[in-house]
């Protein structure tokens, strides 16, 4: 800012000037940067209709490199994890289990197999505080804490077979680690009608607080396109895209820096740094955003030719081709105010909050809230008892001033929420019609298309439980 | 850590936007104080007064309502402030101190609560008020306007002797004498703009100064509490239908006065814009202030009365369930078959 240098110099004393000088001209900058953020977030890709941006909250765990936490004493490995059916023990109490071991498995029907996440004796089967579903049958394991760690060593995959590929993701029972926790053997398994000619994979981690893609990205960039290569082989097609949310940009910068060291003529890599908006990191969302194709209510991206996966889980891909190592351990973001530290933690699946939250120095007295998941779509528990599953992306430990307990009022009909609904919904008329005991005739809403990413209630200025509503009227509907 | 401690436990989303009724509400009632505060310096000291009386008649209606309703007491959140100033506004500067009671009365516990309170009333409340007091006491609604006072001697319209002094709209002028005595009892149109866009005429106590709306109404619009389609496709189908059909033959009105005279300004910006009474969506929201402007245009040129903002409003607020029907969001990719 040359002409602010001869202002000074014209009128006032040059040193302290020189200070002042600085400070504003860095003030300019910070301003500078702010707005051209702003701005670039603006032009960026994105869904066309509806959407919110919470508080990031991002900045209390986005610049800690993932740390692994000392195995707990004892570890609680829920046999319902996700969406599928319940896995059937194959251990007894006091059997001795070796890390990866299997331990559980699905008979027919949809599901994933799991694996024991520590080296010790099978302390009980029984039940175990569950994210997901209250309580859940489980398999307790006491550590044996003398036991030598199990090592992985890469092997070359990149001549095995196709099927081979797909029964190692089978066998390491992967399932997606974004969300949901569909069976990631099955997502990878399109029907032969279905013409799959693009994968996307979601680094787009829009839920606030949760920083886990992002330090996976920008530590372990290689296996993420290692891993993305195995899922393209798997499917027979050479399109890949990768979906950063644009406050990312060391990752979207790291990621494009990966994919052109690694770039070859089979496959294709586009890195997109996506406008900054919840729930862009909903798979349809993030589909239209780059795509442009729009999954039908009711379908699959299999529908639009699209298959869809998570960083986290991509990597996990890498880890079970590549080091024939089964997903027992993952990446999750500890944090809110209510804690002591907040941390990027890798850890083993069954491990209580608990001795999460005794390792980060323990919760703080004003912690009134606590989140597995992300703030929108997260669930919130009574209990530090309940383990990490293999869906679980973060806890959040929240303080009074990071929720939001005011009570709800009637509707003022202002609509916002109509706005921000991503899927074109009426939550409004839908929160209603439940409180007038009317939620079965809820459907002409679309109530079913519905997927709770929460920007209705996000925005309402009654405060009204509009989720909870929705899932009231789904119950009710479906009957 | 303590195990006895008691953690909330609920649905998600588990945080939310910073944005509350109250907040939107006392918002709104900010942005009509400024209109207030200046019709003191137009119409005189008894102004403050009807509108103190037309709010607290509000408020003490409406937690009277809500307790004979047996239903939860919410007169913090604003809104019944709101229609109370609202109310106050549409009325005549020289009314007695009686008359904004009973509006009041009207407006927030047959228009409101009877119909299930805030969120499910039909009609603006405070519009029902005036049409109520309009319908019961034309005399008074009719005819106690005030000249503007020049001097500052904001006491002088208080005491007995107010009908002595009372005077003529603008509209009223216009209706029944012609653009001409307009321009004879007001000054030229060049002075009458200015005078009309600051303030300075007789009218409803709230309504004149479109100078002072407009700031509020665009605050608002900066804050996403309401957007422009209302206030915008009001005031351009006004412009648009008086210049049609306002003049000598056709395309001869006079837009601009139009706009800025009568209850345009308010009621575009803060009475077709209410919630609740409005569409939601956008190109509903266009026809529903189309709609508003037309009735306007049509009610001042062809009604008995000089002013139909108020009517018009009325009228389009009947219209907003099936526009809300009519217009509905772009659903994504809705399933084949789904019930729309």
């Amino acid at each position: 800012m040359p002409c602010l240098e001869n202002f000074y110099w014209t009128f006032g004393p040059a040193s302290s000037i020189k200070t002042l000088h600085d400070s504003i001209e860095s003030g300019f900058a910070a301003l500078e940067n702010e707005l051209r953020r702003k701005a670039m977030n603006e032009i960026l890709p994105t869904f066309p209709k509806g959407g919110v941006h919470p508080h990031e909250s991002k900045a209390l765990s986005e610049r800690l490199a993932i740390e692994t936490l000392p195995l707990p004493e004892e570890v609680d490995i829920p046999l319902i994890q996700h969406f599928g059916a319940p896995c059937k023990p194959l251990v007894a109490k006091k059997d001795q289990v070796r890390e990866g071991d299997l331990v559980g498995e699905v008979e027919g029907g949809l599901g994933a197999h799991i694996h024991a996440s520590v080296t010790g004796t099978v302390k009980s089967i029984g039940s175990a505080a569950s994210p997901v579903s209250v309580t859940s049958p489980a398999i307790t394991i006491q550590t044996d804490p003398d036991a030598e760690p199990r090592a992985y060593a890469p092997s070359d995959w990149k001549d095995l077979p196709r099927e081979v590929l797909l029964s190692r993701v089978k066998k390491a029972g992967i399932v997606g680690l974004g969300g949901a926790g569909f069976p990631t053997h099955v997502k990878l398994s399109p029907p032969p009608e279905a013409k799959v000619d693009t994968l996307i994979i979601n680094g787009v981690e829009c839920e606030p607080y949760l920083t886990t893609d992002h330090r996976l990205m920008l530590e372990h960039p290689e296996e993420i396109i290692e891993g993305a290569k195995i899922i393209l082989s798997i499917l027979g097609i050479n399109r890949c895209h990768i979906g950063i949310e644009a406050n990312k940009m060391d990752a979207v910068e790291l990621m494009s820096k990966t994919v052109a060291d690694q770039a070859s003529d089979r496959f294709q890599f586009t890195v997109h740094a996506l406008k900054v908006k919840y729930p862009q990191g909903s798979e349809k969302q993030l589909i239209e955003s780059i795509t442009s194709r729009r999954v039908p209510g009711f379908g699959l991206p299999f529908d639009v030719g699209v298959v869809v996966q998570n960083t986290g889980t991509t990597k996990a891909i890498y880890d079970a081709v590549a080091l024939e190592k089964p997903l027992y351990e993952k990446v999750i973001t500890i944090s809110g105010k209510g804690i002591q530290r907040q941390a990027n933690l890798r850890v083993r699946i069954g491990t209580r909050l608990g001795d999460i939250a005794a390792y980060l120095g323990g919760t703080t007295p004003d912690l009134s809230k606590i989140v597995m998941g992300g703030p929108m779509t997260g669930f919130s528990v009574s209990t530090l008892d309940i383990p990490v599953i293999k869906t679980t992306s973060g806890a959040l430990f929240l303080t009074e001033d990071e929720i939001d307990t005011r009570p709800h009022s009637q509707c003022i009909r202002c609509g916002w929420c109509v706005d921000v609904c991503p899927m074109g919904l009426s939550p409004n008329d839908i929160g209603i019609y439940v409180e007038a005991g009317r939620a079965e005739d809820t459907e002409q809403f679309g109530v079913f298309e519905c997927f709770e990413c929460g920007c209705c209630a996000y925005v309402c200025p009654a405060k009204r439980p509009l989720v909870q509503f929705i899932r009231l009227a789904k119950m009710k509907a479906k009957k | 850590m303590g195990d006895q401690s008691l953690w909330t436990v609920s649905i998600s989303p588990h945080v939310k936007s910073r944005e509350s009724v109250e907040k939107i509400m006392w918002t709104v009632v900010a942005c009509l104080i400024p209109p207030l505060i200046l019709s003191v310096f137009i119409f005189g000291f008894q102004t403050l007064i009807i509108t103190a009386i037309s709010v607290a008649s509000c408020v003490v209606t409406e937690a009277i309502s809500q307790k004979a309703l047996r239903r939860p007491v919410t007169i913090r959140d604003g809104s019944a402030v709101i229609t109370g100033i609202l109310l106050a506004y549409v009325i005549p500067p020289g009314v007695p101190y009686w008359m904004p009671v009973l509006g009041a009365v009207v407006a927030i516990f047959v228009t409101k609560h009877l119909m299930g309170g805030i969120g499910f009333n039909i009609f603006n409340p405070a519009l029902v008020g005036r049409a109520f007091l309009m319908a019961t006491y034309p005399v008074a609604m009719t005819s106690a306007w005030l000249q503007p006072i020049r001097d500052a001697s904001i006491f002088k319209y208080m005491g007995p002797g107010v009908d002595a002094v009372s005077t003529a709209t603008p509209l009223y002028v216009l209706k029944h004498y012609g653009l001409g005595a307009l321009i004879e009892k007001f000054g030229s149109l060049t002075t009458i703009y200015g005078n009309f866009f600051i303030g300075w005429r007789p009218g409803c106590i709230g309504e004149t100064s479109v100078l002072l709306l407009v700031i509020g109404g665009l605050f608002l619009i900066y804050k996403g509490y309401i957007t422009w389609h209302i206030p915008v496709s009001v005031v351009v189908s006004v412009g648009f239908f008086t210049w049609l059909f306002g003049g000598e033959g056709f395309f001869n009105g006079n837009p601009l006065l139009a706009v800025m005279s009568g209850g345009v300004p308010l009621g575009a910006i803060y009475m077709a814009t209410d919630y609740v009474t409005s569409p939601n969506q956008k190109k509903a929201q266009l026809v529903f202030g189309a709609g508003v402007g037309a009735l306007t245009v049509l009610i001042r040129l062809k009604g008995g009365y000089p002013e139909g903002v108020a009517y018009a409003i009325l009228l389009m607020n009947t219209l907003t369930p099936a526009l809300d029907s009519w217009f509905k969001p772009e659903r994504f990719a809705p399933p084949k078959g789904a019930i729309q």
